[in-house]
Order: structure tokens, then C-alpha cells, then sequence
């Protein structure tokens, strides 16, 4: 048995990474998706628009830009079925997950920081996303992925 | 130092244009926190060293910007954009840019 086991050790620490890239990420992932859905219907009262906003003569108290940013990357096992996925085309779910919870969470951030700051609204989103760290100038390689969201926060005179 | 992301200051009157203003800056995370995000790459989720590394840098490039403002004699920088761009292996460049604006 242990013969076995020995060797074969590369296959056997391949199957282990997978399964602990696995287990890891789909409990980090759902985790994680819970604490945003139940974040944004506490936030969802703190206006957000992507447009600039009009605002009348002296109904403006202050105003700032706020950010959020999260840097975020995808598990052994996922990234390992998206290699699968280039090779037959269609959906890579597994990315479509990881980039969506990374712009919710930049998003969340930065309106975290707004009501902090006793902002009333946010104008003018902007969103973006780039991917950095050792694999970002690679060839078909997504490394991580870091999704920023800034914005205007404007504190009104009368709420 | 006024910082908006809109083309001008909500509730307040823009009275004089001085051009263009950018801050930019180049920055690698150290080695311990290189191989951490190495090890966060085989469980997946947040790489919070990342995250820091990008915001501190991403603040000094804005630190930059609104000092070049300030020379002008500008006291408000409109339209802000950022820009992220990985130009070497482990480093990203981050860019911030806007109208240096003076308001009342």
C-alpha cells in the first residue's frame, strides 16, 4: 500500500491539492456570498448612481471621492476547470463567480466608507478591473484579479 | 484638497482651469507576502496583502496628484480617474490623473 502511495506521490499531492483547493474555496465562496447579500440590504438605503449627479444651489453640504478595492483569486480546483473549459469553449463559471463577488465586495467597501464618512449618496461610479501579481503578464493565465469601484460621496444639507 | 470624480464640485462653482494633474507610482509587495498570496492561490479568496499593497499605493498616487494641484494654486482636482497596469512580474503601476480646478 504504501509502495503505492510513494510511487505515485505526484498524483496522489495532485489529487490532494485538488481536494483542498476544493473543499477550501467552495466554503470560502459561499461564505463569502452570504456576508455581501446580507451587507448590501443593510447598505441599500445609501443612494448609488452611475451618473453625474444635478444638484440645486446650496443643497450640497461637502463632498469626496470614496474607493473600495478587493484583490481576489480563484482555487487550485476551479482554476484547473476553466483550463478544461478554454479547451472546449462555452461558460467558465467558476471565473464569472470569482469576478462577481470581487466588484459586490469593492462596491460594498466603498459605500462602507461613505456612510462612515456620513455620506447621504454616491454619484458617478466607475468600476474597473485588472489582473495582477506573478501570472498577470502570461499568456492564458488569469492570476488574481483586483476590481476596484470609486465614486463621488455627497453629504446633503438636509437629509 | 477637494477630490471629486465628477466634472465639477456638487454645490460649488468652478472658477478657474489649470490643466491636467497626475500622480503615479510603482510598487512590488516583499517577499513574505508574495509567497502568502502563493499559498491564498490554492485556496482561492481574498489576498488581503494584495489588497493593502494596491490601497496604500493607489493613496500615495493620489498623494502626488493633489501636491501637483497644490503648486498650480488649484484647491479642488475634478474628473479623477485611476488606471492599474502590471508592468513587470509581482509589481503594478497604479495611476491617478484629473483637472486641477480652483472652486469657491
Amino acid at each position: 500500500m504504501l509502495e503505492v502511495i510513494f510511487g505515485n506521490l505526484d498524483l496522489f499531492l495532485f489529487l490532494l491539492l485538488m481536494a483542498v483547493g476544493y473543499s477550501c474555496g467552495t466554503i470560502a465562496e459561499k461564505r463569502h456570498y452570504k456576508s455581501i447579500i446580507r451587507r448590501e440590504k443593510e447598505l441599500i438605503k445609501l443612494m448609488l448612481v452611475n451618473a453625474e449627479g444635478h444638484f440645486a444651489d446650496g443643497a450640497v453640504n461637502n463632498s469626496f471621492l470614496v474607493s473600495g478595492s478587493m484583490v481576489v483569486s480563484n482555487d487550485y480546483f476551479k482554476r484547473l476547470l476553466a483550463i478544461l473549459r478554454n479547451f472546449f469553449g462555452g461558460r467558465v463559471k467558476a471565473y464569472e463567480t470569482l469576478i462577481d463577488r470581487a466588484r459586490r465586495e469593492a462596491i460594498l467597501r466603498m459605500k462602507e466608507e461613505a456612510k462612515a464618512k456620513g455620506a447621504h449618496m454616491i454619484v458617478n461610479l466607475r468600476l474597473e478591473t485588472s489582473t495582477i501579481g506573478r501570472s498577470a503578464n502570461k499568456k492564458n493565465s488569469v492570476g488574481s484579479i483586483e476590481a476596484l469601484a470609486y465614486g463621488t460621496a455627497v453629504v446633503m444639507n438636509r437629509p | 484638497m477637494i477630490m471629486t470624480n465628477v466634472g465639477s464640485v456638487p454645490g460649488k462653482k468652478i472658477v478657474e482651469h489649470f490643466g491636467i494633474v497626475q500622480g503615479s507610482t510603482v510598487r512590488a509587495k516583499h517577499f513574505g507576502r508574495d509567497m502568502m498570496a502563493g499559498l491564498k492561490n490554492l485556496v482561492g479568496g481574498e489576498l488581503k496583502g494584495y489588497t493593502e499593497l494596491l490601497q496604500e499605493s493607489r493613496q500615495e498616487a493620489m498623494d502626488r496628484m493633489s501636491e501637483q494641484a497644490r503648486l498650480m494654486g488649484a484647491n479642488a482636482v475634478v474628473n479623477i480617474r485611476f488606471a492599474t497596469s502590471s508592468v513587470a512580474q509581482g509589481a503594478a503601476e497604479l495611476f491617478a490623473y484629473g483637472t486641477a480646478v480652483k472652486v469657491e
